[in-house]
């Protein structure tokens, strides 16, 4: 028999990245919050520097509510379904913001306007056939006041190229125009990371270090980044990472107005008769819980946005919950993470130690910085170099053909060759279309008997062609530094990613979208929901601080349109 | 995988100074992982290191298992001119240590590959893994590698990359988990060590940072209790 607890102004589902800003605005105005997350508090004592815990054995991720709900996945319709052995996200307060590359860019004014700017350069003829892409219901300038709000509130280190129109060339000169610049400066440089820049710089292009949510100084009085090598998959052992765990939700909760109810595994969103949501019911122990609540924002993850939308069925919502017209769970996307470029130098790189978010930064064959007129494709992507290093994956690099992958050969040619070797992070648009999208698995069932997320997905010609474009580019910039080879590593399919797009699209008409322009439901109007899975494009960058703006954004919303939308 | 180029006296002629050599052939054919005979183990060839390792209580495998183990390992990361291999760095004694935790579900995997390693040397060689010259031993590890061996319940490429994927965790994985001895993986690929705080001069171009030969556990800060809760089989991944 369920409990049914006290009815509250606003229940979040998840305290991640992006309900873990929300409760933020929300309790500033005055607003009483139940944050509900499926994980735990961890603190940074459990943030060992050990890349067998964290890197081999997936620690962050395996031992949480997500890792019983891996999505399974085919390429298409009709292709065969499987299911790999890892969730990308993991389940904590602060979610999987713990061990990401808090890499956190805003996106550049292009992917707001992919329709409009594509056709308008080009002709419509060149959007990609099949693509269900639009325009977002608005541009870029009506995101700035957010994305300056958490760089402020959250903590970004990072170098502006544009603030109020004036271009500075040590940032990013294809970024729109800021306000202001970054609360703090970059995270430093390296010896290697200074190598790729000036070689970047001799091929006439623009370098610029990229924006982290990590502190380059003592921000907020939280210690600045020690570069200690252990952030990829590890949380950070100083506090230097802003996650929300240690920003905004401790500050939401020193309003005396958020309760954190951890190991809260949310199983439905409840509706009555007439369409209106009532709250959430949720499990602990195996004890169930209905927490009533005037508004619900839905905060888990993409796959978990699409699914717990798809599980919510009733009278008034029968093919789930916000799905009358059918676009749960459409216009999926994930970002052409694969395709990465492994280079080897003739000397000692010196990168055992740094962090994935320290490096440099081209945006000049990204989106549509440069002219696509010739070409064969739209979008574009971002070449990313970075400090960034461990011993079992040092060993385990590639041989460039030079010798087997055992043995004495190979043993004299990795103590000669494990700190001369990087390898690229180019992230690359992608667009939605027709057959890409999330539905419940038929087959496959999590602990309590509910379908997982099944993804239909694979990338199509315009991504495999910026794939390719991105990867020559990234060759010709290892080449330019020195490398002595290059090695193009495969693109890979559309499976679990930590970079998933889409399943409840945000737009005006509630025919091609899930919601609104402010992030709430066109059907259910008290049902708000955060996270990319909101997101239409992808842009060729991070997607977390895009995330974390519209976040603030749909909670500052609720907060002065309060009346409406809960009523 | 050239053991002829190497300076040091080949195993078989070890074996065959020990007067082990000819009584290893009489070994009967039927003697499987289980059931080979005591001093199976035989003296590794190792420039610097004349002294086979000391060997842990196994936990896990049984006495012949590790012995295969451990000669496997010690092909796939030597002991030469270059530094010490799987051997001193107790790979071996990391896997099996594993395969009692976050290794477990690949005990199968190992119980049936040890066995039909064995019966695929026989069949091939006509001799146990552990009386091959090193030469022989690596033709085999090849075959098992390229999937030709024959007799594997799946393939004997996926067993082949399953024990090199542990191996190199047990060879450059921090010591905490029973490998890397003495940090001697770290010290061949010339990783500096586990650090809370590095500065800019260690990340220049051309710094030479001192091994600090601590593991993450060195550090009183964090807690154990995470890396022992894992109870996951993963491959390496970033």
């Amino acid at each position: 028999m369920a409990t049914r607890l006290k009815e509250t102004d606003v229940v979040v589902v998840g305290l991640g990245a992006a309900g873990g800003v929300a409760v933020l605005p929300l309790t500033q105005a005055g607003l009483d919050v139940v944050g509900l997350e499926a994980g735990t508090w961890l603190t940074k004592r459990d943030f060992a520097p050990d890349e067998i815990r964290n890197n081999v054995r997936d620690w962050p991720q395996s031992v949480q509510k997500a890792q019983q709900e891996v999505p399974t996945h085919r390429v298409n319709a009709k292709a065969n379904t499987t299911r790999g052995g890892s969730h990308p996200m993991m389940n904590a307060v602060g979610g999987t913001t713990l061990h990401y590359w808090a890499q956190s860019w805003r996106l550049n004014p292009w992917d707001f306007k992919v329709v409009s700017e594509t056709t308008r350069r080009y002709g419509a003829s060149r959007v990609p056939a099949g693509s269900t892409v639009e325009d977002w219901p608005f541009g870029l300038d009506e995101l700035e006041p957010y994305y300056d709000k958490v760089e402020y509130e959250v903590g970004v280190s990072g170098q502006a190229g544009n603030v109020k129109g004036a271009i500075d060339t040590r940032g990013n000169i294809f970024e729109g125009p800021r306000q202001r610049p970054y609360p703090m400066p970059p995270l430093r440089s390296t010896g290697f990371i200074d190598l790729m820049a000036a070689a970047a710089r001799g091929l006439g292009w623009h370098p610029f270090a990229g924006p982290a949510a990590i502190n380059s100084r003592t921000y907020q009085n939280r210690s600045a980044c020690m570069y200690h090598g252990f952030c990829n998959k590890g949380g950070c052992h100083v506090d230097a990472k802003n996650s929300p765990s240690v920003t905004t939700i401790p500050r939401a909760q020193e309003t005396g107005r958020l309760k954190v109810v951890t190991r809260a595994h949310v199983t439905s969103i409840d509706t009555d008769n007439q369409g209106k949501v009532t709250g959430v019911t949720y499990v602990t122990d195996g004890q169930e819980f209905i927490q009533p609540a005037k508004v619900v924002l839905l905060a888990s993850y993409t796959y978990e946005n699409s699914r717990l939308l798809l599980l919510s069925k009733s009278k008034a919502f029968p093919n789930g919950l916000s799905n009358n017209h059918g676009q749960v769970g459409r216009h999926y996307l994930s970002h052409a993470q694969g395709g990465s470029v492994t280079a080897l130098f003739p000397f000692d790189i010196n990168a055992w130690y740094g962090l994935p978010a320290q490096g440099v930064a081209v945006d000049n064959f990204a989106d549509d910085n440069f002219d696509h007129g010739a070409l064969d494709y739209v979008g574009g992507g971002n070449l990313w170099v970075m400090s960034d290093r461990r011993p079992i994956a040092a060993a385990s690099m590639g041989t460039f053909g030079k010798t087997p992958s055992w043995g004495a050969e190979w043993k004299a040619f990795i103590k000669q060759n494990a700190d001369r070797s990087n390898t690229s992070y180019l992230q690359k648009t992608t667009l939605p279309y027709e057959g890409n999208f999330l539905d419940l698995d038929p087959v496959v069932k999590d602990p309590l008997g509910f379908p997982v997320c099944r993804i239909t997905a694979d990338y199509k010609d315009n991504e495999r062609r910026i794939n390719a474009a991105t990867q020559d580019k990234m060759i010709q910039w290892y080449k330019a530094a020195g490398a002595i080879a290059t090695q193009a590593n495969p693109l890979g399919t559309m499976g679990p990613t930590t970079h998933a797009y889409g399943g409840t699209r945000m737009g005006r008409n509630p025919e091609t979208n899930v919601v609104n322009q402010w992030g709430f439901s066109h059907e259910a109007p008290n049902l708000g929901v955060l996270g990319a899975s909101v997101m239409g494009t992808s842009g060729a960058r991070n997607p977390t601080l895009t995330v974390q703006a519209l976040a603030w954004r749909t909670a500052e919303y609720l907060t002065k349109n309060w009346k409406r939308v809960s009523s | 995988m050239a053991d002829e180029t190497k300076p040091g006296v080949s195993r078989r002629e070890l074996l065959k100074r020990a007067g082990l050599a000819g009584a290893a052939l009489t070994i009967p054919a039927s003697a499987l992982p289980g059931e080979a005979p005591p001093n199976a183990e035989a003296p590794h060839k190792g420039v610097p290191y004349e002294q086979a390792p000391r060997r842990e209580p196994l936990e896990n495998l049984t006495a012949a298992e590790s012995d295969l183990l451990e000669a496997i390992c010690a092909r796939i990361v030597p002991t030469d001119a270059t530094g010490p291999g799987a051997r001193e760095a107790r790979a071996a004694h990391y896997i099996d240590r594993a395969l009692g935790g976050a290794l477990a579900s690949s005990r199968p995997a190992y119980t049936a590959g040890f066995a039909a390693f064995e019966r695929y040397c026989r069949s091939s060689r006509g001799a146990p893994f552990l009386e091959l010259s090193e030469r022989d031993q690596d033709s085999v590890l090849i075959d098992v590698e390229t999937g030709s061996a024959t007799g594997f319940t799946s393939s004997s490429g996926a067993f082949f990359g399953m024990v090199r994927t542990h191996t190199l965790q047990g060879m450059f994985g921090d010591p905490y988990y029973g490998g890397n001895a003495n940090f001697v993986g770290w010290d061949l690929i010339g990783y500096p060590g586990v650090r809370t705080n590095v500065t800019i001069d260690d990340q220049r171009l051309g710094a030479k940072v001192a091994p600090n030969h601590r593991s993450a556990y060195d550090y009183e800060m964090f807690t154990k209790a995470s890396a022992r809760l894992i109870s996951k089989d993963h491959t390496h991944g970033d």
